[in-house]
């Protein structure tokens, strides 16, 4: 699997998610900074965490702007996998490849913990190596994670099965218990139409070996190679 | 605008110095004196705003540095000890690990979040600025009494500039302590920790050398926030504190974030010759202190400098500590390089100035020449006092018969003491942290007694905390010194690590009374003693004096940050017990002090008696034996004991893991053995078949070693029949501080 991580003014989790793919795929990724204008030919593009651009206007406002995703929507289009974590979520709602938003935590304040979360769809490349309905449990840190959209689409997103993850309490039902952000019917994570495109607010690239206490990650990067192999 | 064309009218008009002026720079009639013989005729505005940040408390260590020197601040492993931006240690394989914890405590006092997020934003450049990725960050925070009505507001601000800042730069922030006491009411104490990592031999001073080199300023603009925040951190606060705003900076984590990438990819290649933050005192002091200890002079054209706003002085750009700023001295003819990196990441580039061989410090501006002061005398002929000191009385021991006296039941005071503000959880604060970016941290707040996160691409881990225990300096400053450092080198020893070092932040009130200077001097002289004792060296170190508002001194506080070594982070131990049936021991002697304990002022509400004493030799014997154990695999849990004694430590290891434990073993111990707070002590677990061995091969060793109980079951059975469920030691742990920050509790 031949891989891509889009390094913005101001990621902070681009290392990260290029030490779990490297991992997962024996394969180093491509490191592209945002103001190239090309890519190299791969099979999955990481959009990654941290503050793009500061985040001073909107989370991802300034980034989903920047030459390089010119080239990531191109290849989005053509089929090409591109996830985005954290603020790579953020930013690929900015871009137009994924529906509705993500403000503000309904606390007002920014949440490290980990989070209990339900697999909602085994139909894709990045949740393929999970059991339908599996509960894990991943880290998040973020201020602005709380997903919104309105009514229609987020019925459209869970009666074409594009929810990939959803919040859930300790005894992995969903709920505001397990819900760390406010997120609207507890979303974490919502596929494209093709299950090409995923948006997440947790960090598999945290869970993901054991020195982090907690490999349910792993899974996660080890499907992606598996289909893209 | 060129200087030749800037009609004369326009140029910036400086007031008359007088000894008035002065003395509102802080700078005492006696020192001006001292300034006027030195200088040879009275200075310009500029020089004297100079002169004034120079020989601040905050940059000259005026007061304290006498005292410092009794610290050790070598060791075979120490790479660079205090005096440069950071320390540095030696962690083996060509890898060293920089760090430093400084104070932002009067500015976290006027304006919280942009006090506290600067703070962490100057330490971090103090660690960079030497070469190294920042790793980690930990934070040491002392608040007034939560029933002040500026606590929870303090509390909220500071926490959030952490956060703010730290999660943005990417750094995780892994570690720290919080503690209340109304002697904060008018102080509070914002101590950033942070260590990086760097190649041993790819080491960056502040050293200047190379007459005719660039003076190189990258970063961001400079604008007139913090102007003079230096002497405002070397004053006590008044009823006017708040008028002080202007001085505290305002903080810009993206910026840093970028400076960090840029500065990294400029020291791979070998352009640099020296390099300085632009902390305190800005651009006066990073490069007096360059040119300083390169014996050479410099000269500055402000023109040059990148300006935010329009019409700035000469004394306002010197004396501005706008963040996001480096200075460096490139090698010549490397500036074309520098500069494409730094436009890379879309910093300002600018040079700036020159060194020079004349010794002198020359500030022009509009073609004209604002300073022309010899340099050597601002770096190091700064006042140096040997202030008188009081000692501290010592404390009288409690009367017989405290512990039967209480009347509460173990239970009962180990709920409160489990949920009083110094012991309840601190997961509301620590949860706005980002613990896990970068994805090495093996253990953050909570999970053992020292944060330990891996060193990028190998087994190593670095094992990080920050001690110190205020009331006990304040009953003794001499034992809460030792105590400090022992507890340091404690916890770095509790999740199997090897201490190696620590750098040390000195917060004290009013050095000019002879209590408070009596009370730094003798806690300097517990801390040498005790680092020489544990081979635990200082490297780096800060001194916050003046912190006092309308007379009212803190608690004395010199906060520890340690440092430790472990081969393998995998291999560290958490506080959590792992499994039901293992077998809960004692390290270490139980003598049942209970003089300035938690229980005796949350329990009897009274702060006297002496605090536990720290045998040094003791302290070495216990610790060297469990981190071998530790080695050996044996250990499976650990927690050092402090605050609240064994009960305490013991619920928290319950708490951690959601494992109770059978403790009823214990008899009808008394409060002193369930709360005392002797030291040099440890409760881990062993699996059950290896107990007997473990006890045997302490005693073989002169350890005291004993067995509490055994693990298991879902509740907490102790002495006397009590019996807690580990969910509501839990509720009663994790209820507070979210209670009160939500206004539900009046503290």
């Amino acid at each position: 699997m031949k891989s891509a991580v889009i390094v913005f003014p101001g990621s902070n989790c681009d290392r990260d998610i290029a030490v779990a793919l490297e991992k997962a795929s024996g394969r180093k990724p491509h490191m592209v900074f945002h103001k190239d204008t090309e890519l190299p030919d791969v099979d999955v593009i990481a959009v990654p965490g941290g503050f793009s651009y500061g985040d001073y206007l909107r989370c991802g406002a300034m980034a989903a702007h920047s030459p390089i995703m010119r080239v990531v929507k191109e290849r989005a289009d053509k089929g090409v996998r591109v996830m985005g974590i954290c603020n790579g979520f953020q930013i690929l709602t900015e871009a137009g490849l994924l529906p509705g938003a993500l403000i503000r935590n309904k606390t007002l304040k920014y949440v490290c913990r980990t989070v209990g979360l339900r697999v909602e769809s085994t139909e894709s490349a990045y949740t393929a190596k999970y059991a339908a309905g599996q509960t894990i449990r991943i880290p998040v840190g973020h201020g602005e994670g709380n997903y919104v959209a309105d009514d229609a689409t987020l019925d459209r997103l869970e009666g074409e099965g594009l929810v990939a993850f959803r919040y859930v309490n300790h005894d992995g039902a969903p709920d505001a218990e397990g819900n760390p952000n406010g997120a609207a019917r507890d979303i974490a994570g919502i596929f494209n139409k093709g299950r090409t495109v995923l948006g997440m607010m947790p960090h598999p690239e945290r869970a993901f070996e054991p020195l982090h206490g907690n490999t349910d990650g792993r899974a996660f990067f080890d499907g992606l190679v598996e289909a893209l192999t | 605008m060129s200087a030749a064309t800037l009609p004369n009218a326009t140029l910036p008009k400086e007031p008359e110095v007088t000894e008035d002026l002065a003395r509102e720079h802080g700078i005492k009639p006696d020192e001006y004196e001292r300034l006027l013989r030195i200088v040879g005729r009275t200075p310009t505005f500029t020089e004297l705003g100079i002169y004034s940040v120079m020989w601040s408390e905050h940059c000259s260590y005026k007061s304290s540095r006498v005292w410092l020197k009794q610290f050790p601040t070598t060791a075979p492993w120490v790479i660079c000890g205090p005096g440069e931006n950071a320390g540095v240690i030696d962690i083996g394989d060509g890898q060293a690990a920089i760090f430093k914890m400084e104070s932002h405590n009067h500015p976290s006092y006027i304006e919280p979040f942009q006090g506290a997020a600067t703070g962490v934003g100057g330490i971090l450049r103090d660690v960079f600025t030497m070469g190294a990725r920042p790793i980690a960050n930990l934070n040491a925070l002392r608040f007034g009494d939560p029933s002040h009505p500026k606590t929870r507001q303090l509390i909220a601000g500071v926490v959030a500039g952490i956060g703010h800042y730290g999660n943005c730069v990417g750094v995780p922030t892994v570690g720290g302590e919080t503690n209340f006491h109304k002697a904060y009411n008018g102080n509070c104490l914002v101590n950033a920790m942070t260590v990086g990592l760097a190649p041993a031999d790819r080491i960056f001073y502040s050293k200047a050398a190379g007459v005719g080199n660039p003076v190189v300023y990258v970063g961001s603009k400079t604008g007139r926030d913090g102007i003079h925040g230096a002497t405002m951190s070397s004053a006590e606060f008044s009823e006017d504190t708040e008028e002080k705003r202007p001085t505290v900076q305002v903080g810009d984590p993206f910026t840093e974030k970028l400076l960090i990438e840029a500065c990294l990819e400029l020291m791979a290649t070998d352009a640099i010759v020296s390099i300085q933050d632009m902390g305190a005192a800005g651009l006066t002091s990073s490069s007096v202190e360059m040119a300083g200890k390169g014996g050479l002079g410099i000269e500055l054209i402000l023109d040059d400098v990148p300006q935010r706003e329009t019409g700035m002085t000469p004394y306002e750009i010197m004396l501005s500590e706008s963040q996001e700023r480096m200075l460096m001295i490139l090698k010549p003819g490397r500036e074309a390089e520098a500069r494409a990196i730094f436009e890379k990441w879309d910093l300002d580039f600018a040079v700036i100035g020159r060194l020079t061989d004349t010794g002198r410090f020359v500030i022009k501006m509009h073609g004209r020449t604002w300073c022309d002061l010899q340099l050597a005398p601002l770096f190091d002929e700064a006042p140096l006092y040997r202030r008188p000191t009081e000692e501290t009385p010592k404390k009288a021991p409690l009367p017989e018969g405290v512990a039967v006296s209480a009347g509460v039941s173990a239970k009962d005071a180990l709920l409160k003491l489990i949920g009083c503000p110094d012991l309840a959880s601190k997961r509301w604060i620590w949860e706005q942290y980002d613990s896990q970016v970068m994805a090495d941290t093996r253990f953050m707040s909570g999970q053992a007694d020292a944060a330990v996160v891996r060193v990028h691409g190998t087994r190593k881990g670095l094992a990080l905390t920050s001690d110190v225990t205020p009331r006990y300096c304040h009953a003794d400053p001499y034992e809460g010194g030792k105590q400090a450092v022992a507890e340091a080198w404690r916890n770095v020893t509790a999740v199997g690590a090897l201490p190696l070092a620590i750098t040390d932040n000195m917060n004290f009130g009013n050095p000019e009374k002879p209590r408070i200077m009596g009370q730094f001097a003798d806690c300097v002289r517990g801390m040498a003693e005790a680092c020489r004792a544990l081979d635990f060296p200082v490297v780096s170190g800060n001194v916050s004096l003046y912190n006092e508002t309308n007379g009212e001194a803190i608690l004395p506080t010199p906060t520890v940050g340690g440092v430790g070594l472990i081969q393998d982070a995998a291999t560290a131990v958490g506080l959590g017990f792992k499994a039901p049936g293992e077998a809960i021991l004692l390290i270490g002697e139980t003598k049942g002090h209970l003089g300035q304990s938690l229980w005796l002022r949350e329990i009897l509400g009274r702060e006297d008696g002496p605090p536990p004493p720290v045998d040094l030799a003791v302290e070495r014997r216990n610790g060297d034996f469990l981190r071998g154990l530790i080695a050996d695999g044996s250990v499976t849990a650990s927690h050092d004991l402090s605050d609240g004694g064994l009960l305490v430590a013991v619920a928290e290891m319950a708490m951690a893991s959601g494992i109770g434990a059978d403790l009823s073993g214990l008899g009808g111990a008394d409060a002193g053995v369930l709360f005392g707070e002797d030291q040099g002590r440890y409760v881990l677990t062993v699996p059950a078949a290896q107990a007997d061995a473990v006890l045997a091969r302490a005693k073989a060793a002169g350890v005291p070693g004993a067995r509490l109980g055994t693990t298991g079951g879902s509740e907490l059975t102790g002495p006397g029949g009590m019996l807690i469920s580990v969910q509501e030691l839990r509720r009663a742990n994790e209820a507070w501080l979210p209670a009160y920050m939500a206004g539900a509790l009046p503290g």
